[in-house]
């Protein structure tokens, strides 16, 4: 079982990493406009600059 | 637009000279609008940024200072088919939103603690009945330790601050027992850790977080969303007022007004502030004041209030008192009598916490001395004390009621009721007695003309068309009754008289009878106004008055069919009444009262122990409003009366009133029903608990599984009506 000593922590690791992703979103503002979001997607204007 | 607008209250620096602006955008109706508008205040030069939130429709506009005028911001936004509003956010809403962050950011934590800790959990529950060995159950239990100690630390703050704020005070509510439960689960755990025990309770202690951060998060997302709507629609109503600077004119936001200024109120336009008339003459209807529909006139010297309606001539105000502050006296002392008077209805929650924390204590207590009684250790009493206090882990029960409250205040919004206060669903399902005010909620805020189908269509529609030209609020009505928005070309208006154009080579006038030169009857009645409509030798005359609210009829028998007792005060006069309360089938009706005779009235029938809804939009009504147990009024309403109501309604129909009064009632119900599940799951998972028989496994179980029961049960509330 000595295998667990590194995939535990690995997993924990991976954990954390999707947790500070999601704070990290949420913080600069991909949750404020989330229909926007999904209609600014279709939208082509962003291509000239 | 003729006057500048002076929008610099709205503008705030956000430094490097920058300046920035919000607006609530009018007229958002797809994806595509969102880079309409964003290209339409892009192009003008200096601004540098503008993006629109589409969910809550606003606008976010920054420029370099000097650059743009506001004032162009609005004219670009508007020469592309929408309508901006600036408003300055809420200090509320901030706080709101700042909180709806540190909840969502609990929520995470909790949940990212939860699952891996039950990752663990479920390793050694399996490894239990098979053959895991104590070293590696010891080396899984301290990895949950290491993730729920911190995770309960970070996330289990807004319990913690709110349960420590309860006992401050002396006073218990539902944080106590849960920020109890999870800390003595955490605290025993980790001495059975320490001492190589087969259990601990790491993960229903951070699941029940978990689960109650959820429950919160989507409560709070619901109320941002509510306010973010009602903020919206406060600043589409917020109007401007033209403010003698010297001798020219500008126009101020409302909001910017003090007490001495001068303003010019034109015909068609509401009053902006208290004041007195300095010059000019016209007719005023003050029927958002007093419910009265029959128009007062005034001249120079005469005191109006804001609100009302300037029906014939310009007139120029001092004004006296400005912005919110504009109440007549005696409605503000009846305010204070009536918010005193306010019967405190206390909320299911906070009844079920009041019996809930002390019952689960002493039931937690006598567990411990029962079993010491009978001879078991210490530790074994307390392992199993605690026990009892996380299998009754009150999940169940805090979720009961804001899961409710989340679904039925989204089912109350889609209905178009927004509300100011959650617990307004309990009290409005408790309701037995409804009194409408009839000026503007039984009947539409704006006249209308009543006698269309008795008319030529071809002259009503060239009428209505007419009408476009002028702003007298009757001209107003009248143009409703047509789709178009093209007036005619070479419009004249004369005011205070009529509009006059040449159709098809024929003049046409609108206006009072001498202007269309018809001779007529005299007088027809007192709440009718007739407009005449001349086209060459045929006339029409239009015959415009407060009309009954489109589906106010089926509204009020429906209500009436649910078994409350309906009843009309109003201000207006008694002939007005009459034939209101008739058409709708109350009899119980009362004209020419005064607010105090209103509030009087609603305190007697609160002594006879009725719960009184109470619907009405006029100033005069807002102290009633207060007395009232409950209260709505229309989004037409007085600022002051909407501040008074509980929940405000969108639209021209009754129909949300209905829809709040059925939803409330099915919320409620849903409410006591989970209360009761909770209470169910509590008796059978209690005497478990205390006969010591609780693993975690069963403890998980057992709590995701009344969870999820409450909220399902709690997802009913949005059912459509039948």
């Amino acid at each position: 079982m000595n295998v667990l000593v590194y995939l535990v922590p690995m997993a924990l690791g991976l954990g954390l990493a999707g947790l500070f992703a999601f704070l990290w979103a949420l913080k600069s503002g991909q949750y404020s406009d989330v229909d926007g979001a999904a209609l600014r997607v279709l939208s082509d204007d962003d291509l000239e600059n | 637009m003729a006057e500048t607008l002076d929008l610099s209250l709205y503008a705030k620096p956000a430094g490097n000279g920058i300046l920035g602006m919000e607006l609530a955008v009018e007229g958002i109706a797809c994806g595509a609008c969102i880079a309409r508008v964003e290209a339409a205040v892009k192009r003008l030069p200096g601004v540098t940024e503008a993006r629109l939130n589409f969910t809550n429709r606003r606008l976010h506009v920054a420029w370099a200072n000097g650059a743009v005028q506001p004032a162009q911001i609005l004219e670009a936004l508007e020469a592309s088919g929408y309508h901006g509003y600036p408003f300055v956010p809420l200090r509320a809403e901030e706080e709101e939103a700042a909180k709806a962050r540190q909840l969502t950011r609990c929520m995470a934590a909790a949940g990212f603690a939860a699952m891996n800790i039950m990752l663990l959990s479920v390793s050694v529950w399996s490894g239990n009945v098979t053959d895991i060995t104590p070293e590696t159950r010891d080396f899984f239990h301290w990895a949950s330790a290491l993730i729920a100690l911190p995770a309960a630390a970070y996330a289990g703050r807004p319990f913690f601050a709110s349960a420590w704020r309860a006992l401050k005070s002396s006073s218990l509510n539902m944080d106590v027992p849960i920020s109890l439960g999870v800390i003595l689960a955490l605290g025993m755990s980790l001495v059975e850790t320490a001492n190589h025990a087969e259990h601990a309770y790491f993960d229903s202690a951070i699941m029940l977080l978990f689960f109650l951060l959820v429950g919160r998060t989507l409560d709070h997302a619901m109320r941002r969303k509510t306010r973010a709507v009602a903020g919206n629609l406060a600043a589409l109503k917020a109007d401007t007022a033209r403010r003698f600077a010297g001798d020219e004119l500008v126009s101020v936001p409302v909001a910017v007004l003090r007490a001495g200024d001068r303003i010019l109120v034109k015909p068609g336009e509401r009053v902006a502030a208290d004041g007195t008339v300095l010059s000019g003459a016209s007719e005023i209807d003050e029927s958002l004041i007093t419910g009265e529909t029959t128009r007062r006139k005034i001249a120079s010297g005469a005191m109006i209030y804001a609100g009302s309606m300037n029906y014939s001539g310009a007139l120029t105000l001092k004004v006296t008192a400005a912005g919110g502050a504009a109440l007549i006296d005696e409605i503000e002392k009846l305010l204070d009598r009536a918010a005193s008077a306010k019967s405190h209805v206390m909320r299911l929650a906070d009844r079920a916490s009041r019996i809930y924390a002390p019952v689960v204590h002493v039931t937690a207590a006598l567990t411990f001395t029962g079993w010491l009684i009978a001879g078991a250790s210490a530790h074994d009493a307390m392992v199993t004390a605690i026990a009892v206090l996380i299998i009754t882990c009150p999940c169940a029960l805090a979720l009961a009621i804001p899961a409710v409250q989340v679904v039925a205040s989204g089912a109350l919004f889609r209905a178009g009721v927004i509300l100011n206060a959650g617990e307004t669903i309990e009290r409005l399902a408790q309701v037995d007695t409804v009194i409408f005010d009839k000026t503007g909620t039984l009947t539409l805020p704006e006249p209308r003309v009543v006698n269309a189908s008795a008319l030529d269509p071809d002259l009503l529609q060239k009428a209505a068309r007419l009408a476009l030209s002028s702003r007298h609020p009757l001209a107003v009505a009248l143009s409703r009754e047509i789709a178009t928005h093209t007036p005619f070309d070479g419009a004249v208006e004369e005011p205070g008289r009529g509009v006059r154009t040449v159709i098809d080579g024929i003049e046409a006038r609108l206006g009072s009878a001498e202007f269309c030169g018809i001779v007529h009857p005299a007088c027809t009645g007192s709440n009718l106004t007739r407009i005449w409509f001349a086209h060459g030798a045929r006339a029409i005359s239009i015959a415009i008055a407060q009309k009954l609210r489109p589906d106010a009829v089926e509204v009020v028998q429906a209500l009436a069919r649910r078994g409350l007792d309906l009843r009309i005060l109003s201000g207006d006069h008694d002939e007005a009444v009459a034939p209101v309360a008739r058409a709708l089938g109350i009899g119980d009706w009362r004209g020419r009262l005064k607010p105090a005779d209103k509030i009087t009235l609603i305190e007697a029938l609160k002594a006879n122990g009725r719960r009184v809804l109470m619907i009405g939009d006029g100033l005069n009504d807002a102290p009633s409003l207060a007395a009232a147990d409950v209260s709505l009024s229309p989004i037409s309403a007085a600022d002051v009366t909407q501040a008074h109501a509980d929940a405000v309604f969108l639209g021209e129909r009754l129909q949300p009133v209905l829809d709040a009064v059925d939803i409330a009632h099915r919320a409620h119900a849903l409410m006591k029903q989970n209360l009761w599940l909770a209470a169910v799951y509590n008796a059978i998972a209690v005497p478990v608990a205390i006969a010591g028989a609780v693993t975690p496994l069963i403890a998980a179980l057992a709590m995701s599984g009344s969870s999820l029961l409450v909220t399902l049960n709690a997802l009913r509330a949005g059912g459509r009506r039948q």
